[in-house]
């Protein structure tokens, strides 16, 4: 039996919205698991029923062997931090970190030292006295982590707490949740819209879309072999190419240009999906094209072309020279192509 | 140099406001500090004279009423007692009534809270009667309980703090749930201090409100010993000085209340989260 386990949880707002739908999922103890998903596709409601701040209208959640739907989000033993952080404008940084503490009954002393312990751990301890008000972006961040730690829950639950940060900052955050997580080993769920975020802080990530797992797995596996064309185009930056094509014995058409894909495969409409660093520009390229708009990022740059009236971008080193407007050669493998059946979205 | 300009001309408005405001006050405390026979002889004075302490000390301690029975001392006294338990049981049952209404899942929430603010429209003096006689019949009829406890629901205090409640954000709520709190301690930790200026001006309003009482002391004692200071003030029939010294003492209570919370009152008023 796993750490965290949820089972057909649908929840349906009283309007009639089906936030999230038949979803099962199984987390294992020290585990970090990434929800990701566009805005509105039922990740934060997910994390909040987790939480109990949000009513299960089917479906069961047990945390370590126990059912936990009915009870009290108190009683659950798992801390979260907020997009908004949410610290209580009223109380010291001290006193933010002490007050769970306080309601469990624990004897001051030892308030003291654990609130002093993880002080020091996120270099707050200068920041005890002080209200919320005084405190910088990444301050709060840290303050509203540390209220999560120092209750050492079996869970954390992140709702998108990086995404009132600065780009810097941001990534400094990340680095720092990645480590401490490491660091204490306790299982945590980060929810989040960004898949950098996903792909470099998670052990294994959930992509949900409408309400619905679309796949799970390491960030490796999402990556490289993507279940559904959702999840093609939503993880990898930049996005993935999808082209629209037919497919006779094993050669995929677009427009007039053709593939092989080594196999016998045959279907009508199906997607293509070819990543953009999986374009190999050379000039013994079979396939040739203009250059419509280069976009240059240091170190490499991305290239915007057609295809017939399908358009696509390849990223490649910018030390080769390659100018708008230029014609260059190129070369798909069939090895390295992901093929989607249109019918049913799912890969072939 | 137009900035010099204008901010002359500002302090000059504002200077005329403060000379409207202060002035009367002023002639009446340097009269209330003359005898009476001065006055009558001489009319309002604009400087201070000699028998301050006589005039004030014969006003606080004189026995007066039409059976003689109260001195003005006990008046303050009694007003201060009414205007204080007014603002302090109007602050508890509308913070409370609003906490029910914003953080409960009461059923037409919105529906009951209208219902409390209508009764804005029935003034204590539409409901004198009923009033008097629901607190006749409880036996309250010249007693601190029978002046204070018809006066002690607020609507317009309520309409605040829900207002105010409404702009917390729920995160706040919920991480304090997942944080171990419950409904109690999360009105006692949490909603008490975030509205402690709002507390303060809805205590100053009230304490204004209830010291201001007239008609509703008048009906609701027969005995001179519950009589209030505005009852007071109508009754003064002595000399001239002693009547101004009695209205200059009468405006001291709520000046000290408005000094003592003057920096959590004027945060309270323009609070903007």
């Amino acid at each position: 039996m796993s750490f965290l386990e949820l089972q057909n949880i649908t929840k349906i707002y009283p309007n009639g919205t089906k936030a999230v739908n038949e979803t099962s999922l199984n987390i294992e103890n020290g585990e970090f698991v990434v929800f990701v998903g566009p805005s509105g596709c039922g990740k934060s409601t997910l994390l909040r029923m987790i939480a109990g701040l949000e009513d299960i209208t089917n479906g069961e959640i047990s945390l370590d062997g126990n059912i936990i739907n009915k009870i009290d989000p108190s009683e659950r033993d798992v801390a979260m931090v907020f997009q908004n952080y949410a610290l209580y404008p009223h109380m010291s940084v001290f006193n933010n970190m002490a007050y769970g503490l306080k309601n469990r009954g624990i004897s001051k002393e030892e308030i003291n030292n654990k609130v002093n312990d993880v002080a020091k751990l996120l270099e707050i301890d200068q920041l005890l006295t002080r209200k919320p008000s005084m405190l910088s972006g990444g301050q709060r961040q840290r303050v509203a982590m540390g209220r999560a730690i120092v209750r050492n829950p079996k869970i954390f639950l992140f709702d998108e707490p990086l995404s009132n940060l600065d780009a810097k900052l941001r990534n400094q955050m990340r680095l720092e949740i990645k480590r401490l997580q490491r660091q204490m080993g306790v299982t945590s769920i980060f929810v989040t819209h960004d898949q950098t975020e996903a792909m470099t802080l998670g052990d294994r990530i959930v992509v949900i879309n409408n309400g619905v797992v679309e796949q799970v797995g390491t960030p490796k596996e999402i990556y490289s072999k993507p279940n559904t064309k959702f999840v093609a185009e939503f993880i990898g930056s930049p996005q993935m190419n999808l082209f629209n094509c037919k497919i006779e014995n094993g050669i995929a058409h677009i427009a007039d240009m053709k593939i092989n894909l080594n196999n016998s495969t045959n279907i009508d409409d199906a997607t293509l999906g070819i990543r953009p660093d999986d374009i190999l520009i050379s000039d013994n390229g079979k396939h040739s094209c203009v250059a419509n708009l280069v976009e240059y990022l240091g170190s490499d740059m991305i290239i915007y072309s057609k295809i017939g009236d399908q358009e696509f971008s390849c990223k490649l080193s910018s030390k080769i020279n390659l100018n708008a407007g230029d014609t260059f050669k190129f070369e798909i493998s069939g090895t390295s192509v992901h093929l989607f059946d249109n019918t049913t979205g799912s890969r072939v | 140099m137009t900035k010099y300009i204008s901010s002359t001309i500002n302090h000059f408005i504002l200077s005329i406001g403060l000379l409207i405001m202060v002035v009367p006050i002023w002639i009446i405390f340097a009269s209330s500090t003359h005898s009476s026979l001065f006055i009558n002889t001489n009319g309002l004075q604009f400087f201070l004279g000699d028998n301050f302490i006589d005039n004030y000390s014969r006003v606080l301690f004189k026995q007066s009423g039409f059976f003689n029975e109260i001195t003005a001392l006990k008046m303050f006294f009694n007003s201060f007692v009414m205007a204080t338990g007014i603002a302090t049981l109007s602050v508890i049952t509308s913070l409370m009534a609003a906490y029910g209404l914003v953080y409960f899942k009461v059923k037409y929430a919105t529906f009951i809270f209208w219902l409390i603010f209508i009764t804005l429209l029935v003034p204590l003096e539409l409901r004198i009667m009923p009033s008097y006689i629901v607190m006749s019949k409880l036996n309250l009829v010249n007693t601190f309980a029978g002046l204070i406890l018809p006066i002690s629901a607020s609507a317009i205090a309520t309409f605040f703090f829900r207002q105010f409640y409404k702009s917390i954000p729920d995160e706040l709520l919920e991480a304090a749930k997942l944080d171990g709190t419950n409904s109690f301690r999360f009105f006692i930790d949490f909603l008490i201090p975030l509205s402690k200026t709002m507390i303060a001006a809805v205590f100053i309003f009230m304490f204004v409100f209830g010291y201001n009482q007239y008609l509703w002391p008048l009906i609701m004692t027969t005995s001179e010993q519950y009589w209030t200071v505005v009852m007071g003030l109508k009754t003064m029939y002595g000399s001239i000085s002693d009547r101004f010294a009695f209205v200059i003492m009468s405006m001291i209570p709520p000046v000290i209340i408005i000094i003592f919370l003057q920096k959590l009152f004027i945060q309270g008023i323009f609070q903007n989260k």
